[in-house]
């Protein structure tokens, strides 16, 4: 079974040469931390950054310089800064070519929800309903239950959605799965995860197909 | 040259009153109009309507506003920040419209620029949509959304020079373009204001038309909400 970091390790594999990559709050903020530095790539970051750079030195900390989880940021020499219309005419118009995003519920057919939780929790989608509106490759990033131990990857989803038919691939700590044909198809197991113990854990229809390789990490 | 200074905040908030729209700028506390907000906080103006990505935080931003019951109705996409306002909001004090942050930005961008409507995919399939027109381009559905209408823009830049050209810093800019020349008055604070001719009009990212009225805040907290430095 992999932690949170197991998982970005994981998603990193996914990220390609020359790629622009806007990634989520929460898991996909340390996929950073895990990309090859054999490839060339930028990191966007919604509220107006393409060509993000590694948290700040302490003397560096610039309260005009944050990402979209307001955390201080630094900026490479490649870097560019945009208004919030610009930004998300990059998402919009799929110049983005990867968004990595965590979820508290996807279902078979790909649809997704990450931003509300009825009369309990309501925080707002931010840019979520944008990138899931339009990119055209989104990996979501998430524990493969919730803390009750119930499944995230559903027949449907129960929670308000956040986008329809969109989700492309999920990585968890237990699985990596794509959707095709409007079900599950489980492509890896963490290490040391059966599939057996990946079926029980998934309420969606599971594609299994011959033998199930480990993740490389 | 049109000279578009005032010579303080009170000048430049005047006309301000219950029941108006107000459009703010700033992405969590970064680029917001800190001295408009404290000035809104002392007039006291109640029912307000504003148009502000977020909520500010308990004891910074908007949340001054929320806190003094100030604010009828916010509409925003994201305001998980603020245990006043998920209050409010769960009490029903407070009217809340939460938007995808993409057609907040350009719900702005479209009053700004006189476009009465527009399509995005942002929010098909989802509550947002809900009584909306949908239409498909390319088999793809869309959703129609409206530019917004204000009474007030409130727009913090780094440097602004009198004619009101402006020029933003890092991603201190996030909506504070795009709300410029979007509300019936256009109100920017600058950190520095300087004649003109000494901003390059190269480097110019607002023209002065899109502002009526600017002025040198009196200082600048700038107070940041996840500090964040490499261990």
């Amino acid at each position: 079974m992999l932690d949170k970091n197991g998982i970005a390790k994981r998603i990193a594999q996914e990220v390609q040469d020359g790629f622009y990559v806007n990634l989520g709050i929460g898991i996909p903020t340390l996929v950073a931390n895990y990309v090859r530095d054999d490839i060339e790539l930028e990191f966007q970051s919604e509220n107006g950054i393409l060509g993000m750079g590694p948290f700040p030195r302490e003397e560096d900390v610039d309260a005009d310089l944050i990402n979209a989880g307001k955390q201080t940021i630094t900026a490479l020499p490649s870097a560019s800064f945009f208004d919030s219309a610009l930004s998300f005419g990059m998402i919009r118009g799929q110049h983005v070519d990867l968004t990595i995003l965590g979820a508290m519920e996807v279902a078979q057919n790909g649809n997704i929800a990450n931003w509300k939780i009825p009369g309990k929790m309501v925080k707002g989608m931010g840019g979520a309903m944008d990138l899931v509106g339009s990119a055209k490759n989104i990996i979501v990033a998430m524990m493969h239950t919730n803390k009750a131990g119930d499944s995230k990857l559903l027949k449907t989803c129960s929670l308000p959605l956040t986008g329809v038919e969109c989700v492309t691939k999920i990585v968890t700590n237990l699985a990596v799965l794509d959707i095709v044909d409007k079900k599950f198809r489980l492509l890896e197991r963490a290490p040391g995860v059966s599939v057996e113990a990946i079926q029980q854990a998934t309420e969606g229809d599971l594609i299994v197909e011959g033998d199930i390789p480990e993740m490389k990490l | 040259m049109i000279n578009k200074t005032v010579n303080n905040v009170t000048e430049a908030l005047e006309g301000i009153h219950d029941g108006m729209t107000f459009m703010l700028g700033g992405f969590g506390l970064s680029g917001i109009p800190e001295n408009c907000i404290q000035e809104l906080v002392k007039r006291n103006v109640k029912d307000v309507t504003c148009i502000s990505n977020n909520a500010g935080v308990d004891d910074f931003g908007l949340g001054l506003l929320l806190k003094k019951k100030q604010i009828k109705k916010m509409i925003s996409s994201y305001v998980g920040e603020n245990a006043e306002f998920e209050r409010q909001m769960l009490s029903g004090e407070l009217e809340v419209d939460l938007i995808p942050q993409g057609t907040l930005a350009e719900r702005c961008r479209a009053a700004q620029n006189g476009i009465p409507a527009f399509y995005t995919p942002a929010g098909y399939g989802t509550e947002v949509a809900e009584g909306k027109e949908v239409r498909d381009f390319d088999g793809k559905p869309h959703i129609m959304e409206e530019a917004f209408k204000a009474d007030f823009a409130f727009v913090k830049a780094w440097k602004g020079d009198e004619a009101g050209n402006l020029i933003f810093k890092g991603t201190a800019r996030n909506f504070n373009p795009l709300m410029c020349g979007a509300a019936k008055v256009t109100v920017v604070e600058v950190e520095q204001l300087v004649k003109p001719g000494e901003l390059d009009p190269n480097f110019i990212h607002i023209p002065g038309i899109f502002v009526q009225r600017i002025f040198q805040g009196e200082k600048y907290e700038k107070r940041i909400e996840q500090r964040t430095t490499q261990s």
